[in-house]
């Protein structure tokens, strides 16, 4: 049991709940050359275990504990093993101080009101020790299943794979026919597709640029323009910007395109 | 089973033959348990979390790890294990009540212990703020080998038997 015992890091003092205390005696003793160095150690699994452990060390009864001896290998053991700054332990050794306070407190022998402080200790205590008879049996079939394999390895917790669609085309046309019968009005349109004249386009834009060194959106393209127009605009700017003839600068998100004669465009 | 990763539960196996009979279907597996245990094989039928599973035999552990084949699953911490036999004995049970009986924090090893799915919320207990409840699940049963939770010894049966039930544990007990 004398391990050095290295708490790191410095366990924060009060809200530190998820802070995992690792029990020594669980851990695969060090043997594996990889890994030689044990960072966070902690010998119990928390302050119920240190003071089943300093009972078990006393050999004293655990229904008559000798509350100001253990109370004081507590609080020296917790020091020792710089677990002073933890929450859990803390809040023990201020509960064995305060039942040692009241067994101080003179009673009078012959009263059957006075109830033990120590009985709830007591009762946490057997609790825990059974919980560790549990743990035990737990380690060893775990222990023993683990060393079983069953056929294939898979990771836990997968998904099995969405089985493959299977649909025949009429399947699928009585359902289209489904939901087109639960939609009350179906909005269908014709689309009709418009040619779109990039080539017009380009021959505008060239011939604003011809007079003009920079130019905006809005003189190759008329406000009221019909989509197919603007469509045809904003091809045609970025075709000439592709063949290098023209240069697009927009300032800002929102702003309105410059657009402005390549210079070497203009060389040649 | 041979094709399954999983236990498969004897009513699942049942259904596949619906002509057999539960007694036919017992002697079955009963038939076929016998023949892999005296027959030299390398792997066994067991019952586990109310299926059936095949598995390699524990003799051969070395022999698979050597080879490569396969890696035995990680070994739970002792605070996970303190952890999940509180749950087991105690489900359902609330975070609050599990703290109660190790001494210590547990919101970490509850996350782990859900993420290994050994553990799922069940509920919600009546209490304030109606902290969730944590019940153990099926794969908790295989990784322990174990054919039900009443495999585990009862309470009273655990070498250190607590003498007197105080009212206290008895409302530390949820009451959904």
């Amino acid at each position: 049991m004398d391990i050095d015992i290295l708490i790191e890091p410095a366990l924060p003092a009060t809200l530190d709940f998820d802070a995992p205390v690792i029990d020594a005696r669980r851990l695969e003793p060090p043997t594996d050359p990889a890994a030689p160095f044990v960072i966070e150690l902690s010998q119990f699994s928390g302050p119920l275990d240190l003071l089943l452990s300093l009972i078990r060390d006393e050999q004293v009864d655990i229904y008559d504990i000798p509350i100001a001896r253990i109370a004081e290998q507590f609080l020296a053991r917790i020091h020792a093993m710089q677990l002073d700054q933890a929450a859990d332990y803390l809040e023990m050794a201020a509960r064995l101080l305060r039942i040692k306070a009241q067994m101080l407190l003179p009673r009078n022998e012959l009263d059957d009101a006075w109830e033990d402080p120590r009985a709830e200790l007591v009762r946490r205590l057997l609790e825990y020790q059974q919980m560790r008879e549990v743990v035990d049996l737990l380690e060893r079939l775990g222990e023993e299943r683990r060393g079983r394999f069953a056929r294939a390895y898979i990771p836990q917790q997968v998904a099995p794979p969405a089985a493959p669609l299977a649909l025949s085309l009429s399947e699928l046309l009585s359902a289209v026919d489904r939901v087109l019968r639960v939609a009350r009005e179906p909005a269908i349109h014709d689309v009709v597709a418009r040619p779109l004249d990039v080539d017009g386009a380009i021959a505008t834009v060239r011939a604003v640029l011809e007079l003009r060194a920079t130019a905006r959106w809005r003189d190759v393209c008329p406000p009221s323009a019909p989509p197919w127009q603007v469509l045809s605009a904003l091809l045609a700017l970025l075709e000439l910007a592709r063949r290098g003839e023209l240069r697009l600068a927009q300032l800002g998100p929102f702003a309105s395109v410059l657009i402005s004669r390549e210079s070497a465009s203009q060389a040649a | 089973m041979f094709a399954s990763a999983r236990p498969i539960p004897v009513d699942e196996l049942a259904a596949l033959d619906p002509e057999a009979s539960p007694a036919a279907l017992q002697s079955a597996l009963d038939e076929l348990r016998l023949q892999y245990d005296t027959a030299g094989h390398g792997v066994e039928l067991v019952e586990v979390g109310g299926g059936w599973q095949i598995l390699t035999r524990a003799e051969y552990t070395e022999a698979i790890e050597r080879a490569q084949l396969a890696a035995r699953p990680h070994r739970l911490s002792g605070a996970s294990l303190e952890t999940l036999a509180i749950i087991a004995y105690r489900q359902p049970i609330g975070r609050a009540e599990i703290e109660e009986i190790r001494g210590v924090a547990v919101g970490s090893v509850l996350k782990s212990l859900l993420e290994r799915g050994l553990i799922d919320v069940v509920g919600r207990a009546e209490g304030l703020g109606r902290p969730l409840l944590y019940g153990t699940t099926p794969i908790f049963l295989e990784q322990f080998a174990l054919r039900h939770l009443e495999e585990l010894p009862r309470a009273d049966e655990l070498a250190i038997a607590l003498r007197t039930v105080s009212p206290e544990s008895a409302t530390a007990a949820p009451n959904a």
